[in-house]
């Protein structure tokens, strides 16, 4: 055993005999002494001196020892200062009341010295104790306030290089708590070229920091193919061969994406490992589960991973609701999940669509769940393509260079047209031309019309009059999935003229394709404002360019975007 | 113990049985199961029998167990899972990648 440090220790006692003799006793034991002749006093010099240890009398002039140990107590707030009575008493109500007080223990007189120097001893081994305990207790807090404020820092960096999205446009509504992404949770949201929306809602394995590591590359490449104009199938790609090259083999990303288009009025859905999302259709009330397909991203190799994507149609006022497993996997006290089921009760009889949130949240603490801060939602609504007002994108350079005569052809053959998607790269090169760049959208849609147009209706021999309701619709874009991968021949053409007119200039797009072809006059025909499900391309295309026609019995498209003189 | 390991005698075939909750706690336990074989076995079956839940780690861990076990050309099988366990490895898509029953 240690040998015992000495202690500085304050004896109280009026009777001065009594005094002297303990006075004498505990130095012997090594020990230095303070004395003090009644409560009052002691007080006074536990105040100046902060001794380890008191022992006090209990019946004093002035001030007994019962108050004096309430205030010494007191004065020593959390560290422990025992407190030993002196006391002639033997009734058990009195040896109680010093207790009561806040003596830590008492030795009755006489004295003897071994047990003395006994409890004495064993009160500093509590005194240790406590001691040990306070200083690990500040040590936790001043490394927890370290670690929140390392995590506010990195989150303050992530908000500022990840963060350029969307997430507060008029349609998405969501909760999640503001460090959710140190639980791993991760919220997306960004326009494509097009105006169309992506969203992404991730979950990364594990907790803290390690959990965290994963989303800034994540983030870097959704915001970036989503502002090139990449679609999912590109973006997913890149996203998972991007996580499985960098995160240790135990760590992935469960994530569900979707691609919003306000002008097909569709959404494009790809879930790896997510809890079911939901499509609620407004109209009829109906819910359809938007279920996880496939493994998380950054699980599989990049030849392994599949990137097939789901298509559903859409009404104005349709919401699209995704959610994290903090939501279904939240506990009660007795280890009960809330569950799907308890979930979809809720969506039952939820009445409001903008309570759902709160309806949820009430539930999940009715339930007595613990409260978790890995609970995201996610809420996106349909708009009518006119509401949504995209940020256009801001150029750095000088517009000295644009290139205002020229132009190119490319043929995208059979095998290219399976992965590749040619867009992103049109769109880039048509953007180094000026003039453009203010109908950016207009043009994007528009090519995007074409080049899909060409590839499905034309290339692959899809029937569009499939999309006219929700059913068509999604079968439509299984057999384009399945003629895609079937695909042997056949080619899309694209021709790009730029002249410079004045000022200003004009592009002219020729579209040609491989396919059949179509009755050309017969679509026509029909009404520019057609929202029809089926055959909007052509409508959009007339709409956004300017002497959009088809000729070669369809096979071949044409539109021009002209610009004028720059300000 | 949570992780119980068991070698059939001809060291061919290594089970590892996780009772209770199947989380981060069992991260050391379930490494050390595998990893402390002199012999690499030619299949592996985690038994989830007396498993109560499992969360993303665990799939972590199972991951870890595959990468182990040669990756593709791994046999890892999981078995005796209840129905709360088989949900969540169904939302993962895990079955893509073990033989799950």
């Amino acid at each position: 055993m240690q040998p015992q440090e000495p202690l500085t220790i304050l004896i109280a006692e009026d009777s001065a005999a009594d005094r002297l003799l303990l006075s004498t006793i505990v130095r012997r034991q090594g020990h230095a002494v303070l004395t003090a002749a009644n409560g009052a006093e002691a007080v006074e010099v536990f105040r100046r001196q902060q001794p380890h240890l008191v022992l006090m009398d209990a019946m004093m002039p002035v001030m007994d020892g019962f108050e004096a140990a309430r205030q010494i107590k007191v004065l020593a707030g959390e560290s422990l200062v025992p407190i030993i009575f002196l006391t002639s008493l033997t009734e058990s109500e009195a040896l109680a009341r010093c207790l009561d007080a806040g003596g830590d223990d008492f030795l009755a007189k006489p004295y003897n010295q071994v047990i003395l120097a006994a409890k004495i001893k064993a009160m500093d081994r509590l005194r240790r104790l406590q001691a040990t305990v306070l200083q690990q207790r500040d040590l936790i807090a001043k490394h927890h306030d370290y670690l929140l404020n390392e995590q506010r820092v990195a989150k303050a960096v992530f908000d500022k290089v990840a963060h350029s999205g969307c997430l507060s446009a008029p349609n998405i509504r969501y909760l999640q708590s503001p460090y959710a992404l140190f639980n791993g949770d991760l919220l997306l949201a960004a326009y494509t070229p097009a105006g169309d929306m992506h969203v992404l809602l991730g979950d990364f394995t594990g907790h803290g920091l390690p959990a965290a590591v994963g989303a800034m590359p994540l983030a870097e490449v959704f915001y970036g193919m989503t502002a090139k104009g990449y679609g999912l199938a590109e973006t997913l790609r890149e996203m998972n061969a991007k996580l499985k090259r960098i995160l240790p083999v135990d760590m992935f990303c469960c994530a569900t994406l979707l691609s919003l288009s306000f002008q097909r009025r569709s959404v494009e859905v790809w879930n790896g490992g997510m809890p079911d999302g939901y499509l609620h259709r407004i109209a009829t009330g109906e819910r359809t589960p938007l279920a996880a397909r496939h493994l998380p991203l950054g699980v599989l190799s990049p030849q392994a991973f599949n990137d097939r994507t789901e298509v559903h149609s859409m009404a104005v006022g349709d919401r699209v609701f995704l959610l994290s497993d903090g939501v279904i996997d939240t506990c009660n006290a007795e280890e009960q999940l809330f569950g799907v089921e308890r979930l979809q009760r809720l969506f039952a009889a939820n009445r409001e669509p903008d309570r759902l949130f709160t309806e949820i949240e009430q539930a999940l603490h009715d339930f007595g769940g613990e409260a978790r801060d890995d609970v995201s939602m996610v809420e996106v609504s349909l708009l009518e393509a006119a509401q949504v007002n995209p940020t256009a994108p801001v150029y750095s350079d000088s517009g000295q260079s644009s290139p205002l005569d020229w132009s190119v052809s490319f043929e995208f053959r059979g095998a290219t047209l399976k992965r590749f998607n040619p867009l992103p790269y049109l769109l880039q090169l048509l953007l180094e031309v000026h003039g453009l760049r203010s109908q950016g959208g207009a043009l994007y849609s528009v090519l995007a019309e074409l080049y899909s147009n060409a590839l499905e209706h034309g290339v692959l021999g899809l029937d569009s009059s499939l999309k006219r309701d929700a059913v068509g619709f999604a079968r439509y874009y299984e057999q384009r999935n399945a003629r895609l991968e079937a695909l042997q021949d056949g080619y899309v053409r694209v021709h790009l003229r730029v002249t410079p007119q004045g000022e200003g200039g004009c592009l002219a797009i020729r579209v040609e394709d491989s396919g059949k072809g179509f009755d050309v006059a017969r679509v026509m025909q029909r009404p520019l404002d057609d929202v029809r499900l089926s055959g909007r391309g052509v409508s959009l295309v007339r709409q956004l360019g300017r002497n959009a026609g088809w000729s070669d019995d369809g096979r071949s498209a044409h539109v021009e975007f002209i610009w004028d003189a720059l300000a | 113990m949570s992780v119980v390991t068991e070698v059939s005698s001809d060291g061919q075939k290594l089970t590892i049985s996780v009772k209770g909750r199947f989380d981060f706690g069992r991260h050391q336990e379930f490494r050390e199961a595998y990893e402390r074989l002199d012999q690499r076995p030619d299949s592996i079956v985690v038994d989830l029998k007396e498993a109560t839940y499992l969360d993303s780690s665990a799939l972590g861990m199972l991951l870890l167990l595959r990468d182990h076990a040669g990756g593709d050309d791994s046999d890892v099988r999981v078995v005796n899972s209840n129905s709360d366990v088989r949900k969540i490895l169904a939302i993962s898509n895990f079955d893509k990648l073990f033989d799950i029953s």
